[in-house]
């Protein structure tokens, strides 16, 4: 879990303006959450977001993503894996252990992330790692009219889940899943609402591995980035 | 009967909807409460935005002397997705994918609220003035 990391970050550069916010993508709403935020005892807002609204707005497809947002509002690099990359599928399924390559690699994109980061906080509008205009437009495309579909599945699914009908929850949890397969954000919360553990379980690893040569976590566009 | 509108990020329970079909029923005096959209004799209206109701389909629209309003209609004039399911009975009206594609144009971060572990809300727009982070996390 990132928490800690956040938190480091946040005594580091907190009086230079600069402010994590995490969300914890979560159905199971603040029972769910709540061992991993009390344990990393956060100073930095935490929130709870049930229904999945932030994904949806920002178009987070998976966890760790992450936006960054300038002193005025607006959206000075947009959402893309927070230093997060695809190490951990070479990771021992029985042991969890990845390999010392992958462990390495892991280690130098979270550094280059943050460092992108306090680049960010000490030059502000200057520093390197902000895109410009024209290029966050084009990626903030917005979601087609079958992902704006797929999320109000996800939406109704949540509700039926919340309100005691599992099996209705599904179906529109599979539709929404249909409409948006490279979310895995809407695959891994309705497998962790189905059973616990299948979330990092055997439908997980199938779907990884149907993956093929293709990315679990997209590739980060930054300066100095592994690939 | 007891309907539960999901709009946008909304929820209500309507004291007195009626679904036929694929048409959700309000009365007109429950809309605003419901969807944050009212009737003026501009037409639909949310805030200073009206949308007229299209020239010769206001049946499709308002029934029983004006009285009944069909939010079904109403999304898809908005071009808001509208599912329902019929038992529980429960309407979910989602976001119009082209007007958030049009407003992220602006570049301008969309706001949320969203409570903490406490139960204390925050908005993203309470912390204008900061460098946000804003990173998704979950238990799963």
């Amino acid at each position: 879990m990132d928490l800690p990391v956040w938190q480091a970050l946040y005594e580091e550069l907190g009086e230079q303006g600069f402010l994590p916010i995490a969300v914890a993508l979560d159905t199971g709403g603040a029972d769910a959450a709540r061992e991993w935020i009390e344990r990393a005892k956060p100073t930095y807002p935490c929130l709870i977001d049930q229904h999945h609204v932030v994904a949806r707005l920002y178009d987070m497809i998976n966890v760790p993503n992450a936006v960054w947002i300038d002193e005025q509002g607006r959206i000075v690099r947009t959402t893309e894996p927070a230093g997060a990359g695809d190490g951990f599928r070479t990771m021992d399924r029985t042991t969890f252990q990845m390999s010392p390559e992958a462990i390495e690699g892991y280690r130098q994109r979270r550094e280059v992330y943050l460092n992108a980061l306090r680049d960010w906080v000490e030059h502000g509008a200057a520093s390197r790692h902000l895109l410009a205009a024209a290029e966050a437009r084009r990626r903030l495309a917005g979601p087609s009219e079958e992902q704006a579909l797929a999320a109000t599945h996800f939406r109704l699914a949540t509700w039926l889940h919340e309100h005691g009908e599992p099996g209705a929850a599904q179906r529109h949890f599979h539709e929404a899943q249909r409409l948006r397969p490279e979310s895995w954000a809407y695959k891994r919360q309705a497998w962790a609402l189905e059973q616990p553990g299948l979330a990092g379980g055997p439908p997980f690893w199938a779907a990884v591995d149907a993956l093929g040569e293709r990315r679990y976590y997209p590739e980060i566009e930054m300066e100095g980035m592994p690939r | 009967m007891a309907v539960t509108v999901l709009w946008e990020d909304r929820e209500a329970l309507p004291s007195d909807a009626s679904a036929e079909g694929d048409a959700l029923w309000l009365p007109v005096n429950e809309l605003a409460a419901s969807t944050a959209w009212e009737l003026k004799p501009e037409g639909a209206c949310r805030g200073d935005l009206c949308v007229p109701l299209p020239a010769g389909r206001e049946g499709g629209f308002l029934r029983d002397g004006g009285r009944q309003f069909n939010l079904t209609a109403l999304a898809g004039l908005l071009g808001q997705p509208a599912l329902h399911e019929t038992a529980p009975a429960v309407w979910a009206f989602g976001e119009a994918g082209g007007s958030r594609r049009e407003s992220l144009q602006s570049l301008e971060a969309p706001d949320f609220t969203l409570p903490d572990l406490n139960g204390r809300m925050h908005s993203l727009s309470d912390y204008r003035g900061k460098k946000v982070l804003l990173v998704s996390w979950a238990s799963w």
